[in-house]
């Protein structure tokens, strides 16, 4: 029994005590810091910024710390956190053309201005296990277990596709890159190629759907901000889905930038823009067709990601599914999943979902004992019908 | 910036406005309530907060009691009608905690009663108020899964879909199978779940003296019944609504009227039933009711004995 009769509260608090002991693992080993979290596991940090809605290095490394590493414990407790933060205003509009890059690829495009930059990525190493990473004393390993793989000669070695390369003029990661680096996009709107977008008249301010209530048909600042926060993992699968046949688009990507861009905030006692600091964001635009309609030419359409941190998996994802999204404004049959909006939104949540899907570990026992008044009656009934006459009866409802 | 104010010679924790929520986030649930008070039965959409406690485990009737809460009042929180249930523990703490709240288990002593799944068996009273956790607040969910249609329905007042589902549950099983969040009509005018109560409790609903409020926190609804609001269990008229029943009276206070729980006593399937509503049997206990299981209860530990209660 959960309560016996007088135990809950005890219990409760005894299970505080368990939690902390677990969390801490064995005391022989050297209890890890917020620092190391936010250094190490940057990546891990990231996605609970995201799905936790605040950017904070060091709360998303505690968050980690404090839930053990449950990613989506962790961006619980950032939401709750975030949400008694009173807000004292917002940023100016961030201008990612201005970014300081650190990875930018194109899978449009062999070479543009300022050059494919493949940065820090996973995507040519060699999934085989660094033995040495267990070596704790080791100094500081700074490429891969496979020099070929991310240094500049085993970037050309790797590079089969031809769709990412390391500019031969940058010498590795630390030599200075273009200044200008035009987004992909800007250089298809030029041509009048791509979607233009627009914001709705008289440019309003974006709905916050931490604040206010979500109504249906949702806006696309209302769909983007949804899946910024979204779980990875269920936009990860939606994407795929629209790739797989269950959506109508077929995607390139036009760009993926990662790096810094700084925050401006309008004091209203100051009247002009003071520089609040650098976040880390990626953003990734995903290029589609579009066959036209009676009244718009073809062109390419948009699907739009941007995620905190190096999360580029998140922002694809995002993109391909804020694509299918837009379905109904290009006037698509919204016939699967990921280009229904209510379908998207309510269940992208992990933080929302994760708490229902687990209350289900709260007692229920009044609701079941009617279940088991109900089906006792049930079956007592029809046995006495069976007595009588066979008929079978169709399976109970729920 | 009121809210992160730092506790005079506690430099290091961030001191939460009372009752956890702030001032404004309470005007802005005030204003809701006022809209569904008014509207009786119909799903107020709120601005429902991120809280620190799960989505699913109460969150919209922890935001409700804390906008109305205040140091006068009185605090019950029951769970599957127990007051000592883990998650109504945990939520009563929260609000000792928060709100610093007087609280109790006598329903009779409570003016406001926080709710997971029951109506407390003793009769609500004028200037008390239920506060209602609802998980799903949209009765015709099951029905249609789309919000933008379901919004309609409620609009146009087209709920045939709800009768045609009862009445094909009445083809199939000659009666109505749903035993808990049994939909009714309120006022006349919406059909409304009642959260999942066992529809044993729906008839408490029906011209109440208190003021009945429901909060769906992961849903962002509101909604409310005024005192005296009629609230009618949807049936026909060859089928009339009607509760459970068991057939022996509580083991511990021999109630006969009473929501009764089954427990599980030994491994061959020996069961007790024994009333949901502690408090309530506790109050029969102390007035001298003892039911057949009582002696063996105290003696196993699943009750406090009567000697150390009283």
């Amino acid at each position: 029994m959960y309560v016996a009769v007088k135990g809950g509260e005890a219990a409760i608090l005894a299970t505080h005590e368990r939690v902390a002991e677990a969390r801490r693992g064995d005391a022989a080993v050297p209890e890890i810091s917020v620092a190391q979290i936010r250094e190490q596991q940057a990546l891990a940090c990231a996605r609970v910024m995201n799905e936790g809605s605040l950017y904070d290095a060091d709360l998303a490394a505690l968050a980690l710390k404090q839930a053990q590493g449950d990613v989506i414990e962790a961006a619980f407790l950032m939401r709750a956190y975030r949400t008694t933060l009173p807000r004292f205003g917002s940023s100016e509009p961030l201008d990612t053309a201005k970014m300081a890059i650190r990875r930018r690829v194109s899978a449009t495009y062999k070479d543009l201005p300022g050059g494919q930059v493949l940065g820090p990525t996973y995507d040519y190493t060699h999934r085989l296990f660094d033995f040495a990473l267990m070596d704790e004393g080791a100094p500081s390993v700074m490429v891969g277990p496979d020099p070929t793989t991310s240094g500049r000669e085993g970037a050309s070695g790797a590079n089969a596709s031809g769709v990412a390369r390391v500019e031969p003029e940058h010498d590795g990661l630390h030599a200075p890159l273009d200044a200008h680096m035009p987004r992909v996009p800007d250089i298809l709107g030029a041509e009048g190629l791509m979607e233009p977008e627009i914001a709705p008249e008289g440019d309003p301010r974006p709905f916050d759907l931490t604040r206010e209530p979500v109504s249906f048909p949702a806006d696309r600042d209302v769909r983007l901000q949804a899946m910024a926060r979204g779980d990875e993992g269920f936009l990860l699968g939606l994407g795929y889905s629209v790739q797989r046949g269950f959506g109508g688009n077929h995607p390139f990507v036009g760009e993926i930038r990662v790096g810094e861009v700084s925050v401006e905030f309008v004091p209203e006692e100051l009247g002009f823009a003071v520089d609040l600091g650098e976040i880390t964001l990626t953003e990734c635009q995903m290029v589609n067709q579009f066959a036209g309609s009676k009244d718009v030419p073809p062109q390419f359409t948009r699907g739009y990601g941007l995620a905190f941190g190096h999360s580029e998996r998140k922002a694809m994802s995002m993109s391909l599914v804020d694509r299918a999204l837009k379905a109904r404004e290009f006037g698509e049959a919204a016939e699967y999943p990921a280009q229904q909006d209510e379908f998207v939104l309510y269940h992208s949540d992990n933080v929302e979902a994760a708490g229902f899907v687990e209350h289900l570990k709260l007692p229920h026992y009044v609701d079941f004992q009617g279940e088991l008044e109900l089906i006792r009656r049930i079956r007592r009934e029809r046995e006495a019908r069976l007595a009588a006459e066979p008929e079978t009866l169709p399976e109970a409802a729920e | 910036m009121t809210v992160h104010q730092t506790l005079p010679g506690d430099e290091t924790s961030p001191a939460y406005n009372y009752a956890y929520l702030d001032e404004q986030t309470k005007r802005m649930i005030r204003r809701a309530l006022l809209k569904a008070v008014a509207v009786p039965g119909y799903q107020v959409p709120f601005g429902s907060r991120e809280m620190p406690l799960a989505r699913g485990w109460g969150t919209g009737g922890i935001q409700v009691t804390a906008a109305i809460i205040g140091p006068q009042d009185t605090l019950k929180v029951i769970d599957q009608g127990a007051d000592d249930t883990t998650n109504a523990v945990s939520i009563r703490r929260f609000f000792e905690k928060t709100a610093d709240a007087r609280t109790t288990e006598a329903t009779e002593q409570a003016t406001i009663i926080q709710t997971r799944h029951r109506i407390p068996e003793a009769p609500l009273q004028a200037g008390q108020i239920m506060v209602y956790q609802v998980p799903q607040p949209e009765p015709l969910r099951k029905l249609e899964p789309r919000e933008a249609e379901t919004r309609k329905m409620h609009a146009w007042a087209e709920y045939g879909l709800m009768q045609v589902k009862l009445y094909e549950n009445i083809a199939r099983f000659g009666e109505v199978t749903t035993t808990y969040d049994y939909p009714v009509m309120v006022n006349g005018r919406y059909i409304m779940a009642p959260s999942p109560i066992p529809k044993f409790d729906n008839p408490k609903m029906h011209m109440s003296p208190a003021l009945q409020l429901f909060g769906a926190g992961r849903e962002k609804r509101i909604y409310a019944l005024p005192p005296h609001t009629s609230v009618r269990s949807l049936d026909f008229e060859d089928h009339p609504f009607r509760i459970q029943s068991w057939n022996e009276p509580c083991a511990l206070c021999a109630a006969t009227d009473s929501y009764l729980d089954e427990v599980v006593i030994d491994d061959q399937g020996s069961r007790m039933f024994v009333c949901s509503d502690s408090h309530h049997c506790e109050t029969r206990r102390a007035a001298g009711h003892r039911g057949a299981m009582l002696g063996d209860a105290a003696a196993s530990g699943l009750v406090a004995s009567e000697e150390s209660t009283s």
